[in-house]
């Protein structure tokens, strides 16, 4: 039994998380929400092309590292932690759908540009009024999409956009050229990563896969964002952790009382949980293994259940100083919201796991 | 990734898939009622001298105590194998899962000869003498008293939560030879006959009804120095060996215990409040998902701790969420499918649906796997402690002679 990431993946992990612990975090995140403050750290963006993360994905063919999606977990777990302030996951999610159902055409005329990180992609399903990625109401008419898409994170520094819309047999993935479309920011609860509005009227639109091809990405980009969840997640315990390790209240530390150590020890189980079902999600998009609807969605839900938890407790432990605009726990907390947004709810995710539970019982049956 | 055996993995799965088959044909199926007493006993003991024979006892034990020396991975495939049949299961692995264990790592060359060939066998069954009425969670505030009387120690005091002590032909026992030192440091502990004078078992009926576990008294008992495991006063470093083993034994969800499917039958049976079938509800279909996460959870972490294992590496610490986990989770369930049932869930006995009746064993086991082994907020305090890093509890007698502690 091999149930763990390959020692590669594990490397590339550690190296990202070491870069970003130096040139990202929550220093330069609160320099992010300053007034007039960039849309991205483009000296950090560039350094990160010039490491090859953006190209770890790309096949070879079209000027990438061809890697597996162990490392795209990596990196994803990597930002999430660091908050770093690019456009990675969103290039990484866009990148995984144009590597799931691309045309040779589209992966050329796309990818090289991504793997060197010339070109930055996000990834838009959202809309105003929906609730999941399962319903779609932007539609598509004759290589054309009209619909409002928002929010759409990373949209206003990106150059291509991965558009969900119903086409002929229901939502599925379009690419659309962000030369010249409507764009607009929207504010969102995360100050730090931003987010816009994608006003299609009529806008070119070609389509990327099916709709078939539409459900499987869900399920990979569930995965990738599992993992950007448990970061940020992981980063969230460590600073509750590291804070009840110093905190003094009534004569001692105040990670000696039962009712903030089990809290941690909470935020522990969850993490826990949530990294066993993201690994299995892994496994099963690298073996092309019949259980990866049931275990992409049971990784979204047990990440966001630890991130939630973890978010919401650690400004809780850190009593009126979490609260503050100074303290830092309020980057995690703004966090969970987005990360919510960039994929639905845990509730419609739980519905899409007892859906794939009951198919695999009646297939048995 | 991949979920595949190493060839000489699948190579011993095999031996031993073929030997289950030729040797456990009786136990392919759930015996018809639950055996008696005497009748499991008989059993048991056959089923492990049988599987002695085979060298199906103590895989991972070394050489030199009759083991097999072989990996945890090699005890692994057996358990997953022998889990296929519905062999007698329990009798040993309190004794030869902790209790030998501790012999043969503290015990005397010739206490280790005399005991250790005959559990292993099974000819004779162990037990473990460390919780008290006033020591639970917390062990080493234990009372039962060994006092020294030439070559031989006398105990007196009581222990209770004893699994299988009305079985057992010999047990291991925790005491305290000097109250004037700080409680951790008077502890001492001792091999004692369970048949000898002045021992005393009493069945405790628990609150499903059964009865697995005891009270017992110390009258006067006496114990050779030989029989001594570790070093006068290093009663807690000893213990802490057996428990480091018990940690490893209790973990993942019992093996009949409802989980997710269960509730997914359930469902589909029985009226929500709406009129609807149950299964269509948004709040069933949620517990169903948050029991699938929890369950499948622990089984996906426990393949982690096997990867490891498989690689000849030390498995991380996230083990240490299993039970804390699956007991929770199996209250939670089995609450959750009862409410649901409405009355029929109420009804016990001969008059009740045998699926519901399994749901209501789990209802009022689960409050017991809760507890056992290691209480849900002691587990919590590990986690907190060893893997996050967390100061200790305070312990106002901690430092201070167990005989002239007071309570803060």
């Amino acid at each position: 039994m091999n149930f763990d990431f390959s020692d590669e993946a594990k490397e590339l992990g550690e190296q990202a998380r070491r870069l970003l612990a130096e040139k990202a975090g929550t220093g330069p995140a609160r320099k992010a929400i300053a007034e007039g403050a960039p849309a991205m750290d483009a000296a950090l963006w560039a350094e990160i092309a010039e490491l090859g993360w953006t190209a770890a994905r790309v096949p070879e063919e079209f000027g990438g590292l061809g890697l597996s999606v162990e490392e795209v977990a990596q990196l994803a777990d990597a930002a999430g932690g660091s908050l770093a302030h690019v456009p990675l996951v969103s290039t990484l999610l866009a990148t995984e759908a144009l590597v799931l159902a691309g045309t040779p055409e589209q992966k050329a005329k796309w990818l090289p540009g991504i793997a060197s990180g010339k070109t930055i992609a996000c990834v838009a399903w959202n809309e105003p009024g929906a609730v999941s990625p399962g319903t779609v109401r932007a539609i598509e008419n004759r290589g054309a999409l009209t619909g409002v898409k928002q929010p759409v994170a990373d949209l206003a520094v990106a150059h291509v956009a991965i558009v969900a819309a119903s086409g002929a047999d229901g939502p599925q993935l379009f690419i659309v050229d962000l030369k010249g479309a409507d764009t607009a920011a929207v504010e969102t609860i995360d100050l730090v990563r931003r987010h816009g509005r994608l006003t299609l009227a009529g806008t070119p639109a070609e389509a990327l896969g099916n709709a078939g091809d539409y459900q499987d990405w869900l399920d990979r980009a569930a995965v990738i964002l599992a993992y950007e969840a448990i970061g940020t997640a992981q980063a969230a315990m460590a600073m509750s952790v590291d804070y009840a390790k110093t905190r003094v209240a009534f004569g001692q530390k105040i990670g000696r009382y039962q009712s903030v150590k089990h809290k941690c020890a909470d935020m522990y189980i969850k993490l826990e949980l949530a990294r066993a079902h993201a690994l299995h999600g892994l496994a099963m998009i690298g073996m092309n293994g019949p259980e990866l609807r049931q275990a992409a969605a049971a990784a979204r839900v047990a990440s966001l259940d630890a991130l939630a938890f973890c978010a919401e407790e650690n400004v809780q432990l850190h009593g009126g100083i979490g609260f503050t605009w100074e303290s830092d726990c309020q980057f995690y907390y703004r966090r969970n919201r987005a990360l919510v947004a960039a994929l639905g709810p845990r509730s419609w995710w739980s519905e899409r796991l007892v859906r794939a539970l009951e198919q695999r019982n009646r297939a048995a049956a | 990734m991949d979920f595949n055996d190493t060839p000489q993995e699948a190579e011993y799965r095999a031996q031993v898939r073929a030997w289950l088959e030729d040797n456990a044909a009786e136990y392919r199926e759930p015996a018809a009622e639950s055996w008696k007493l005497p009748e499991f006993i008989a059993r048991s003991k056959a089923w492990q001298a049988k599987k002695h024979a085979a060298g199906y006892t103590g895989i991972t034990w070394p050489k030199m105590f009759g083991g097999q020396g072989l990996s945890p991975m090699h005890s692994i495939i057996y358990g997953q194998e022998e889990s296929r049949f519905h062999v007698p299961q329990g009798l040993y692995s309190i004794g030869l899962g902790m209790c030998i264990p501790t012999v043969f790592t503290h015990g005397q060359p010739e206490v280790i000869q005399r005991y250790v060939p005959k559990a292993l066998l099974g000819e004779e069954v162990w037990c473990q003498l460390f919780s008290e009425p006033a020591a639970g969670s917390d062990l080493a505030g234990i009372r039962t008293k060994a006092v020294k009387d030439g070559d031989e120690w006398v105990i007196d005091g009581q222990k209770v939560w004893t699994s299988f002590a009305h079985a057992s032909d010999f047990g291991i026992v925790v005491t305290r030879t000097d109250p004037s030192k700080p409680k951790h440091k008077g502890l001492t502990m001792f091999i004692v006959n369970m048949k000898a004078p002045g021992v005393t078992v009493k069945g405790i009926k628990q609150m499903s009804g059964g009865s697995d576990f005891n009270e017992v008294f110390f009258d006067g008992v006496r114990v050779k120095d030989t029989h001594r495991l570790g070093e006068v006063g290093d009663g807690w470093k000893v213990a802490l060996t057996t428990l480091m083993h018990e940690r490893l034994a209790v973990g993942g969800k019992p093996r009949y215990a409802p989980g997710y499917d269960t509730l997914m039958k359930l469902a589909r049976g029985v009226e929500a409040a709406d009129g609807n079938p149950a299964i269509a509800a948004s709040d069933v279909r949620q517990k169903i998902a948050q029991t699938y996460i929890n369950d499948q959870g622990i089984k996906l972490t426990q393949m982690r701790a096997l990867s490891a294992l498989s690689k000849g590496q030390v498995p991380g610490p996230e083990q240490s969420i299993s039970k804390v986990v699956v007991a929770k989770t199996m209250q939670d369930l089995a609450s959750f499918a009862l409410d649901l049932s409405g009355g029929d869930g109420f009804i016990a006995g001969a008059d009740a649906d045998p699926e519901l009746a399994k749901l209501q064993g789990s209802y009022i086991g689960s409050a017991g796997l809760r507890i056992a082994g290691g209480t849900d907020e002691i587990l919590r305090n590990i986690i907190a402690e060893r893997v996050l890093g967390l100061p200790g509890d305070m312990r106002p007698d901690k430092d201070t002679p167990f005989n002239q502690a007071v309570p803060a």
